[in-house]
């Protein structure tokens, strides 16, 4: 057994990690540019932002008594629940994750990555972590700018909130939700991707299946990313009527465990993506 | 390191479409040209020894390299494939510059081949426009200077000559033959036969997935023996010549140059038609000009092996 550990460690010290480890910045890099500055990517920013927009016309408009702290906060976590993430990081993800292999399958310009020097597992991390960046970088700072402007119409109220009562907690609590979120979508959108020619109609599924999780044995609860992520929640949200379909009810696990699972989760599509990856093959005629 | 590319007995098929069939080539050093129809496997045959697609069965050697071995083989091999398609909203130099620091390269190494290669497709000045914005020509000229950009030491280009202006082909040409030259391994698909003919040190004629023959043109064009070979005679008593020619029953045809002043003779063995040649310069009867094989090229041998459909010259 430790001749093994042993084998496989020497193994792991040969591996050219310096060279990869600059291939992948230039992947990440390239990637970034494309999932960020493009017009194409306009949509996602829509959707990230769209919360935004409506806070910032509830700053201006409504008044914001001291009183009504504890009833935003409830609101703000009722948007990043049932909008960002069944929603927003949901469609944002399959926006930015799909494009990553199947929408350059479908541009023809797979094969320039693939005729490269670089390990084909390693091109699709690169791909992975890529996606997953421009994705928390635009709903992370969404989040962050809802956050402010949501307690920024309190004012000292609002302030002590933040600063001295929970309000930071929760902000990195959102925070982590939407890394996290980010990075379970990330990882089935972009698997979905290397699997179907659309991945769209599989996403609906997934859509449903994150839908009627509730309902599920707990086993199959632990097959869900909006499941593990409704245990991070700093606020619990009660939704009513149709909103119920968007708010999970599970379990209780604790936050480090669901963390975990989600973590165990991602890991395996992406070892799973890996292995298809390295059979992929350049037929654009068939794609 | 072997320095051949090598099929073993390859096949590929796409679900129940033959892509090729039971390929074995030795390819060495030097100009390589693929010929053959649409769809008779040659694109296949190039994205099997990069690894875009994998055999079916059989086995690829690309100097002593696995096609899936990218990170060495692509250290070594640049493939200008035909897909006329690139990354969004780039420029020519980021294409470039971008595909040379996956090789793990520094910013200044990267930049000095980015210039070179573009300056060896006379595309420096249009580098820093968006690819979106080039002719068809200058798309391919960009493909093209990203698989040399590198120095690879085996150069694959599909159909590299389709879209360009004649200046630009013949600059391309010169390209390959001095890459050539300089002991690289070209592998070119093109159905521009006349081309083939300046380039080529060797052809491979493939149709419908399978290898019809391989081999320096003039090599294959003896092995092509159930079509008697045609020389053209420049002569001063072309008439004489053919009537002498006739008497020996090789000869199978002849047919005057529309001069007067040469004979095109038909004949099923080569050697002997020499052999009496001589003999007849010898005698002095008739003073010849100039004698050449007028149906050892790419054209004649792809219409004798492969026919008409789909080639053109």
């Amino acid at each position: 057994m430790m001749e093994v550990v042993g084998k496989f460690l020497r193994s792991l010290t040969q591996q050219p990690w310096g060279l990869w480890w600059i291939q992948a910045r230039r992947l990440i890099r390239i990637e970034v540019r494309r999932n960020l500055f493009t017009w194409k990517a306009g949509w996602v920013y829509f959707l990230a932002f769209i919360p935004t927009l409506i806070i910032l016309i509830h700053l201006s408009v409504d008044r914001h008594p001291a009183f009504a702290i504890s009833e935003d906060t409830s609101v703000l976590a009722g948007i990043v629940q049932l909008y960002y993430i069944r929603l927003g990081v949901f469609f944002g993800c399959l926006g930015i994750f799909s494009r990553l292999i199947r929408g350059e399958m479908i541009e023809r310009s797979l094969h320039f990555y693939l005729l490269s020097p670089v390990r084909r597992e390693v091109l699709l991390l690169c791909k992975f972590v890529a996606g997953c960046i421009s994705a928390v970088l635009l709903f992370g700072s969404a989040i962050a700018a809802d956050f402010a402007l949501m307690y920024a119409g309190f004012g000292a109220a609002g302030t002590d909130y933040v600063f001295n009562g929970p309000g930071l907690g929760q902000l990195e609590a959102y925070l982590a939700i939407i890394v996290l979120a980010c990075l379970g979508y990330g990882a089935i959108f972009l698997l979905l991707s290397m699997m179907f020619r659309n991945p769209t109609p599989a996403a609906m599924l997934v859509l449903g299946w994150e839908a009627i999780n509730p309902v599920l044995p707990s086993l199959l609860q632990k097959l869900s990313v909006a499941s593990y992520l409704r245990h991070l929640m700093p606020v619990s949200v009660s939704a009513h009527g149709i909103f119920a379909l968007l708010t999970v009810e599970t379990e209780p696990v604790s936050a480090w465990a669901a963390a975990l699972g989600l973590l165990l989760l991602i890991i395996a599509v992406l070892f799973y993506a890996c292995y298809r990856v390295r059979t992929l093959e350049i037929r654009y005629t068939t794609d | 390191m072997n320095d051949q590319i090598i099929f073993e007995n390859v096949s590929k098929f796409y679900g129940e479409v033959l892509g090729v069939n039971r390929i074995s080539l030795s390819i060495p050093p030097g100009i390589t040209t693929l010929v053959g129809p649409n769809g008779s496997g040659k694109t296949t045959l190039m994205n099997l020894m990069t690894g875009l697609v994998q055999p079916s069965s059989g086995r690829i050697s690309v100097m002593g390299l696995s096609p899936v071995n990218a990170p060495e083989l692509f250290c070594i091999l640049g493939y200008c494939a035909q897909f006329d398609s690139f990354p969004r909203g780039i420029t020519g130099w980021q294409f470039i510059f971008d595909s040379l620091m996956l090789h793990g390269m520094s910013e200044a190494e990267a930049v000095e081949l980015t210039i070179e290669s573009l300056e060896r497709v006379q595309l420096g000045d249009a580098a820093g426009r968006k690819i979106a914005g080039y002719s068809k020509g200058m798309r391919q000229k960009v493909r093209l200077a990203q698989a040399v950009a590198h120095h690879p030491r085996v150069l694959v280009l599909d159909e590299p000559l389709n879209g360009l202006d004649p200046m630009a082909r013949a600059e391309s040409i010169a390209l390959f033959q001095e890459l050539g030259r300089q002991g690289m391994h070209l592998l070119i698909s093109s159905h521009i036969l006349d081309e083939v003919d300046r380039i080529s040190d060797r052809v491979v004629l493939i149709a419908g997935g399978y290898l019809v023959a391989e081999g320096s043109i003039q090599q294959v064009r003896h092995e092509v023996q159930e079509k008697p070979m045609q020389v053209l005679i420049r002569c001063d008593r072309p008439a004489l010549l053919a009537a002498k020619m006739f008497s020996v029953n090789h000869c199978v045809e002849a047919r005057l140059h529309a001069d007067g002043k040469g004979v095109f003779l038909r004949t099923g063995d080569i050697d002997q038609f020499y052999s009496m040649l001589n003999g007849i310069a010898a005698e002095g009867l008739v003073k010849m000009e100039s004698v050449a094989p007028a149906d050892d090229d790419a054209s004649a041998i792809y219409q004798y092996l492969i026919g008409s459909s789909g080639g053109t010259s």
